[in-house]
């Protein structure tokens, strides 16, 4: 093979594997088309009203166009395999993507007729209207006591001892956990079982007096004997909070929801009534997923 | 043969020997490694280790005693009237003999007789070494063949390597720990020859430190005094200076690279913060006589104060510059071991970053703080060269940071340099003076690490 060949030829394997890579750049960059939910997002009186909620990490086009409204004193459940963007949704509703660097969110979010993400909105009183409890139980390495009374002290709720004493003691009544720790309030919250850790971080939260209570797979990392506490928690809290509960379990989504939302690859596929969710899904990937297929 | 030669030639033996010895394990397991009970290599390296570290062991072992050996021979053989002066005399003869062996300058014209002497050591030790090289090579053989005969499917080659590994391993830990033993035991000792003389009792508590001593009992000069009460008070003085300096900037710095600062600006202000710590301590010295001492003194005149142009202040204000990096990497990676999810926790109860810097981070963060805060304190105490060039030689006792004071560590160096008698009390003192630094800065190195384990313990 003369030389000239040899060129030739390296310049066409050359030119091969380079389209090989266009193709390959372009089935990786080409985005999962935005598909049209299914059910009724809209519910009369809504606490809180998403219109059209984008949200992108740089490049990457983590939820895309939700439309969705929760309603007062109900559970709404969120579900969907991992990685299909419930929790990111849920950040956009107190604006804890705000923390996350590279983290951009779009559209509007609607409570009392004012767009959270509108300029010129404070987070610190949002996020006293809006709580969140996390997936890993989080006390503050303080007293319990320290630990309910940390949300009432920086928003400056009470205004002498016995206000803040009070606002302690009814928030953890309102969580179930006043029986268990009424005699050690000066012990540390780090030192409680997973489950009253995770009560903890409840009544920590309902303290600051919120309308709305956001919670991450509050109980994926809780044994059975605690997660039906918090269930039954949960049940209890609707009467006076809006709840949206990303969950893994579809069990806990039936028990504890009134409507349920299925998200897939970023989207919202389906809304609507828990019942008809699990025991009629409209839309095949709905179906899918509450039949075991995929998730 | 010449001495690396030899070593040259006990590792070429080596290498032969791991060949063999896997070749010989392959040939007693029929080719097939699976009949042997550790890898083919661990053979090679069973065979190779017996066929060096004797060897070498021996030629180690030999050089160390060698000197002592030919010498005592030359002694016998050196003419009566220099084996009749007095053992100084000798000694000095001695020396000038291995100098001229050794192509150095001789304190006088060397004589027949040393130069007669200079060649007897060379011949001798030309011997010695000639006798070593068939010593050891001779052991490196026998050893090694003997170890190769030993090789059969079922011998535990790999055991045996990994043991010799591990003794090893143990040797060369046990000279770094024994070295360690054998310095605070020479401090001990040498202590407790200074206070002999002088009672512990006058040492910790007496204000008075002049530690002149009268070299001959015929000169004039004072009988000393050795009360260590100004130094353990200007090295607390300039401690708690630098300290003041270092803690506050250090740990605000730490705060607002780990919860302030983008990512960017984190990654090129950090390996400059530790650039800091690589200056040599000498170079903040100089800034510190030079440059810091006159600006105070300058800024003390024009406010009408007496400032002295060596004062504890300008000393103390440079050693907290150089701990500065301290503080804010051992803060920093103390904040950063705080779990994200307390963070998060706050900031969903609608904590600004302040507040939760102030009311979680830091409460959170607070033990192991303390930890670093005392291991720089440790540092502090033990630094030298800033406090010699900046905070002046003169044993005040005082609390006013505009005076001169002076440091343990000064003090142990004024001792120890120029022409000193070992065993006055005067050298013996810095002994003394070590000995406190050392277990004051152990005490605080102990106390800082339990507080610092500890607090790792709370998060794992
Ligand atoms: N901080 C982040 N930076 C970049 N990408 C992220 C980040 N958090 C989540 N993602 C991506 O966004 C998508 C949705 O994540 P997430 O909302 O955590 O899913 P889910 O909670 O449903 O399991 C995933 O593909 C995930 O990789
Ligand atoms: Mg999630």
């Amino acid at each position: 093979m003369s030389s000239v060949d040899m060129i030739e030829k390296a310049v066409q394997s050359e030119r091969t594997s380079f389209r090989q890579a266009a193709k390959d750049m372009d089935s990786l960059t080409r985005r999962p088309e935005q598909r049209e939910t299914v059910g009724e997002v809209r519910v009369e009186d809504p606490r809180v009203r998403c219109n059209d909620v984008n949200v992108y990490y740089g490049e990457k086009h983590a939820v895309m166009g939700v439309n969705l409204d929760i309603g007062r004193n109900e559970v709404i459940a969120m579900i969907g395999p991992s990685g299909c963007g419930k929790s990111t949704f849920l950040r956009c509703l107190n604006r804890m993507n705000d923390t996350i660097v590279g983290c951009r969110v779009t559209g509007q979010i609607f409570m009392d007729d004012q767009d959270i993400n509108a300029s010129g909105i404070d987070v610190v009183p949002l996020r006293a209207m809006v709580g969140m409890v996390f997936q890993k139980p989080n006390p503050f390495p303080k007293s319990i006591w320290e630990n309910v009374a940390f949300g009432p002290r920086i928003h400056g709720l009470a205004h002498n001892k016995a206000e803040l004493e009070e606002m302690v003691v009814t928030s953890l009544q309102r969580a179930g956990l006043w029986e268990e720790v009424k005699d050690r309030l000066e012990q540390p919250g780090t030192g409680l079982s997973g489950g009253q850790q995770q009560r903890l971080c409840i009544a920590r939260t309902i303290a600051v007096g919120p309308e709305v209570i956001l919670m991450d797979e509050p109980c994926s990392a809780l044994d059975p004997i605690a997660t039906a506490v918090i269930e039954d928690l949960i049940d209890e809290l609707r009467g006076h909070y809006s709840i949206v509960i990303v969950t893994h379990s579809m069990q806990q989504a039936a028990r504890v929801s009134q409507r349920t939302a299925y998200f897939h690859l970023g989207n919202l596929i389906e809304v609507g009534e828990t019942t008809q969710i699990f025991t009629n899904p409209v839309h095949k990937l709905t179906e899918d997923y509450i039949t075991g297929r995929f998730g | 043969m010449q001495t690396s030669m030899l070593i040259v030639v006990l590792l070429i033996l080596s290498s032969i020997a791991f060949y063999l010895g896997r070749r010989r394990a392959f040939a007693v397991a029929r080719g097939r490694a699976r009949n042997l009970h550790s890898l083919p290599s661990y053979y090679g390296y069973y065979v190779a280790l017996w066929c060096g570290l004797p060897a070498l062991l021996v030629a180690g072992l030999w050089f160390s005693a060698e000197d002592a050996i030919i010498t005592r021979m030359l002694v016998d053989n050196l003419p009566p009237e220099v084996r009749s002066l007095e053992p100084g005399r000798v000694d000095l003869v001695l020396n000038d003999i291995h100098n001229l062996v050794n192509g150095n300058i001789t304190s006088r014209e060397p004589d027949a007789a040393m130069l007669a002497a200079a060649d007897h050591y060379r011949q001798l030790r030309a011997t010695s070494h000639a006798a070593l090289s068939v010593v050891a090579l001779a052991l490196a053989i026998v050893a090694g063949t003997f170890s190769l005969t030993r090789i059969r499917p079922e011998h535990r080659a790999r055991n045996a390597v990994e043991r010799i590994v591990m003794a090893l391993l143990i040797a060369c830990s046990s000279i770094a720990i024994l070295t360690t033993v054998g310095i605070v035991l020479s401090v001990l000792f040498e202590s407790l020859r200074f206070f002999q003389t002088i009672s512990l009792f006058e040492f910790l508590f007496s204000p008075q430190w002049s530690p002149q001593t009268a070299l001959r009992a015929d000169q004039v000069g004072s009988s000393g005094a050795f009360g260590a009460v100004p130094l353990f008070a200007g090295t607390l003085l300039i401690s708690f200076i630098a300290m003041a300096v270092a803690v506050p900037i250090g740990l605000l710095s730490a705060i607002y690279l780990s919860e302030y600062a983008g990512r960017r600006l984190r990654a090129s202000v950090k390996p400059l913060l530790e650039i800091l710590a690589g200056v040599p301590t000498v170079v903040y010295g100089f800034f510190a006589a030079l440059v810091v001492a006159p600006m105070i003194r300058d800024a003390g005149l024009s406010l009408g104060l007496d400032v002295a142009s060596e004062s504890a202040l300008a000393a103390g204000l440079v050693m907290g510059i150089m701990i500065i990096p301290f503080v804010s990497s051992l803060s920093d990676d103390v904040i950063n071991a705080v779990p994200q999810s307390l963070r998060d926790g706050a900031y969903g109860l609608g904590a600004t970053r302040s507040e939760t810097v102030r009311k979680v981070i830091l409460p959170a963060a607070l033990p192991g703080i303390v930890g670093g805060i005392l291991l720089a304190a440790s540092r502090a105490i033990g630094e030298t060269m800033i406090v010699v060039m900046a905070a002046g030689m003169a044993a005040n006792l005082t609390a006013n940071p505009l005076e001169a004071v002076t440091t343990v560590t000064v003090q142990i160096v004024t001792l120890l340099t120029g022409d000193q008698e070992f065993d006055s009390p005067k050298t013996l003192a810095a002994f003394a003076l070590g000995l406190v630094l050392f277990v004051v800065t152990l005490l605080l190195n102990i106390f800082a690490l339990h507080i610092v384990r500890k607090y790792r313990e709370q998060y794992e």
